[in-house]
């Protein structure tokens, strides 16, 4: 018997239309978890690297983690992989939700659609009864509409679905696929979605999942409540509210904007409005939300409200996800009511909330700057939200400018040409990042934002303060229950961190240390990912319930797998490499890893190049950012190091990059073309 | 029939669907709790309470398993409370031929709330942390007449399946044999 995961994956061609129920091999859980590690795993192996995000061959994976449909509370989210149309590197998008567990009771621990249908289909899965039925009567509908629709000519109220919009269906390179409260939004996977031709993913299951040690399981489990309660009832003094609590963060909930809007980058991450947060908005916001917020709900088998239902007046309901609250409503310096309005359209749309309010911003200063012109948006009302709206549909549509648009700032800036590239100043690896711009370099941060793989800062971040505390008594009250910590060490990092002095950013944390860090938090997220649980509870906020000292016992306990904190960390580390290996094989390297240029105002060349350099060497990679023979031998990574070789990425005799490696500028030039 | 009054300890469940996010661990702890061996495995459709959700309608309503019946109503209410339309069945307890609550998945058999016999409080309202579901215990004096009452059901139970005559032959053995 297998244990907390079901060990059969469901395999979909959806070219001929075979459906095939495929067990799995026990020994890849051992060495590759679920979710994100043994996706990472398909990949590699099916997926090479000549095969282009909508090539009938790239997969598109729907991964439920390993301990997900489990008692582990919180732990619900689907991993969904491919390759990123936007970025040509892996994909993997994430979303809570109750996807992930209605899936493992029905059976399955993947959905892995390969091939493309001709015409627009759904996939309905009845525990072992799958089906793949026409969906043309469901042709541009929007994501929540066509999930009510199926679920009615299904007469399945309580089946879960995970639908495209217009914008996946029309191939938007930034949309998103949706599930109700939740949604997988980055790297433009609701694109591989609707180039496969598949609308939805419909899913009912009423099968058990099985616990290995069932006592000592629960007992984790009521440890987890424990500390969740103790959590609510005590948040962390002397931070921002969001960073005080669990969650994810829990936006919807709070009405205290003033560090949002004013620490972060209104319309095309341009402009700070340090002193936008005034009684006058805060009553006005507090208002909107109020009147539109009917409940804040969870996913599934949780606690924390990190969601809402918001019906605004005039518009169906729908459910909002944390950062898409302000997202459009900074992107064209309005207000919250516009913000929840244009997120209702949105949401049905099937767009990420990150990239499509800054592609219109974006869009929007290259008219004031005349690299676009009025003839590009021909009937553009000319009030600011009229022109947001009317970007939304243009995009999702694919009509005029909006078919230029729908492939994201870096793409769209090349098509556009005439310096537009300029305005695409946002993006690391080809994708639209958090609108953040600082001041003095963050040592921490610079790396997470060169390496992080899922390219998104609030996916890599978390656990290790933000900011030091300026008073010592203050971070000796903050190591006094800090159990989370992997190594005593960290503490002392954190206690002799200063906001000013010697010891202060940018040269303390020191190389070494920031190495440390970086690798700690960076962990904890890809053990979330592989076991699905949310980063809420877990990699995000500082002092979670789970970390790196109990999580071996969830996996010993609940899926019988022999686990300590080493072969964990060492099972981390190993199907992270794989997902370098899998960039890696697709071009990436040292040159793509980098902040965009005017993250920080303060910059400092030679620290940068130390940090990336010990990083690197730290990781077990070559100066080029590509793991070396000697690293991938030491996770049972053969395959890829043999791979490496007969591609000359990696030679025989060492490990120095290839040199040849075309450049990404001509690749692109090779594919305009 | 004595007519003796007794005490009688009654346990309450209040459901405050205002409070209610949404998140089932209510029927994933059930199911999981109600599992041979326990806690071995979890699946909420095994279990005695189920969340009727309708994100869209904002319609939220824990509902416990209760009694079996053998046949569903003749005519179902709309209510509207609130501004909202809920179907009857949505607060009704029984395993009902109408619908698929309330039953084992495998085999169609009735389930019912036992309130987690054993532990201090049922596990769904210890697990439920928006306090949507909150545990009342009081003593309500009771005339023993309940417990006849019981004994006639039950008896006329045995009745219907065996007929009476068998019923009434296989009591007067017993109590021969005393």
């Amino acid at each position: 018997m297998r244990y907390a995961e079901t060990g059969f994956n469901l395999e979909v061609d959806l070219t001929r239309g075979n459906i095939e129920k495929v067990a799995s091999d026990p020994r890849d859980t051992e060495l590759y978890l679920g979710g994100l590690g043994t996706n990472a795993k398909i990949l590699w192996d099916r997926v090479p690297p000549e095969v282009d995000a909508f090539s009938p061959e790239n997969l598109l994976i729907f991964g439920a983690g390993l301990l997900c449909g489990t008692p582990a509370v919180g732990c619900n989210r689907t991993i969904v992989s491919t390759i990123s149309p936007q970025t040509k590197l892996l994909a993997f998008s994430m979303m809570g939700g109750f996807f992930a567990p209605e899936l493992k009771y029905a059976g399955f621990d993947k959905v892995i659609l390969r091939g493309k249908s001709s015409n627009l289909v759904y996939l309905w899965i009845n525990n072992d009864t799958v089906e793949i039925r026409d969906a043309s009567h469901l042709k541009g509908k929007g994501s929540l509409e066509t999930a009510e629709a199926i679920k009615k000519e299904l007469k399945q109220p309580k089946a879960q679905v995970a639908a495209i919009g217009m914008a996946g269906e029309n191939r938007v390179l930034y949309a998103s696929i949706e599930q109700g409260r939740s949604s997988a939004s980055r790297g433009g996977i609701g694109a591989v979605m609707g180039d496969k031709g598949v609308k939805a993913i419909v899913v009912r299951g009423t099968k058990d999942i099985n616990i290995a040690q069932p006592l000592e399981y629960m007992e984790l489990c009521n440890e987890v409540m424990e500390y969740i309660q103790f959590r609510n009832e005590n948040p962390i003094p002397g931070v921002m509210p969001i960073l005080a609590g669990l969650g994810s963060p829990q936006e919807m909930k709070v009405h205290d904007e003033k560090w949002h809007t004013e620490n972060f980058m209104w319309g095309n991450s341009r402009t700070r409005r340090r002193d936008f947060w005034n009684d006058e908005v805060a009553r006005e916001w507090m208002e909107t939300l109020d009147q539109s917020r009917t409940r804040l709900i969870s996913c599934y088998n949780c606690p924390m409200t990190c969601g809402a239902t918001i019906s605004m007046p005039g518009l169906p309901t729908y459910m909002m996800k944390c950062f898409t609250k302000l997202t459009y409503t900074m992107g064209a310096f309005s207000n919250l009511d516009f913000g929840l309005r244009i997120a209702q359209k949105a949401t049905e749309y099937g767009l990420d909330g990150f990239s499509a309010p800054q592609v219109m911003a974006f869009a929007l200063e290259l008219l004031e700057n005349g690299i676009l012109t009025d003839k590009d948006f021909p009937d553009m009302p000319t009030d600011n939200e009229g022109r947001f709206f009317y970007l939304l549909d243009k995009i999702v549509r694919r009509e005029g400018i909006g078919d230029i648009l729908a492939n994201g700032t870096y793409w769209a800036a090349r098509e556009i040409g005439n310096g537009a590239q300029d305005y695409a100043h946002n993006n690391i690896k080809k994708i639209e990042q958090l609108p953040l711009k600082l001041s003095m370099l963050n040592p921490i941060y610079f790396l997470m934002y060169c390496t992080g793989e899922k390219i998104n800062i609030t996916q890599i971040e978390g656990q290790f303060p933000q900011a030091p505390y300026p008073k010592k008594e203050h971070r000796e009250k903050f190591c006094e229950d800090w159990i989370q910590v992997p190594d005593e060490k960290f503490k002392q990092y954190f206690l002799d961190w200063e906001p000013r002095g010697e010891n202060s950013m940018p040269f303390y944390p020191t190389v070494d240390m920031c190495c440390d860090i970086v690798d700690w938090q960076e962990k904890m997220h890809y053990i979330d990912d592989a076991l699905g649980q949310c980063s809420g509870l877990s990699a995000f906020p500082l002092k979670p319930p789970y970390h790196i000292h109990n999580y071996p016992k969830f996996i010993s306990a609940g899926a019988g797998i022999d686990m300590d904190e080493d072969k964990l960390s060492k099972a981390a580390k190993r199907y992270r490499t794989l997902v370098r290996a899998i960039n890696i094989r697709r071009g990436m390297r040292r040159k793509d890893e980098k902040p965009p240029e005017d993250h920080w105002k303060k910059r400092f060349p030679e620290l940068e190049k130390e940090l990336l350099d010990a990083y690197y060497k730290f990781k077990g990679w070559n100066n080029e950012g590509i793991p070396t023979k000697e690293s991938l031998y030491d996770l049972g990574l053969d395959y890829v190091s043999k791979d490496f070789v007969e591609r000359g990425i990696l030679t025989d005799c060492e490990d120095s990059p290839d040199k040849d490696m075309p450049d990404e500028d001509v690749l692109a030039e090779k594919e305009k073309k | 029939m004595t007519g003796d009054k007794i005490k009688k300890t009654i346990k309450t469940i209040r459901i405050d669907v205002d409070k209610c996010n949404g998140c089932r661990a209510c029927e994933m702890i059930c199911s999981a709790f109600h599992a041979t061996p326990k806690y071995s495995s979890n699946n909420p459709a095994r279990s005695r309470i189920r969340i009727i959700r309708e994100p869209l309608r904002d319609l939220y309503v824990p509902v416990y398993a209760g009694e079996y019946t053998v046949a569903e109503c003749a005519g179902r209410d709309k209510y509207t409370i609130d501004g909202k339309e809920y179907d009857e069945c949505s607060f009704c307890r029984a395993s009902c031929p109408s619908r698929d609550e309330f039953k084992e998945p495998d085999s169609g058999l009735p389930l019912k709330c036992d309130m987690c016999e054993g532990e201090e409080e049922p596990l769904c309202v210890k697990w439920c942390m928006h306090d949507a579901l909150i545990l009342e215990e009081r003593e309500e004096e009771v005339e023993e007449l309940e417990e006849q009452e019981d004994l006639e059901i039950g008896l006329g139970s045995l009745a219907d399946k065996y007929g009476l005559q068998t019923i009434m032959d296989a009591l007067s053995r017993m109590s021969k044999k005393d």
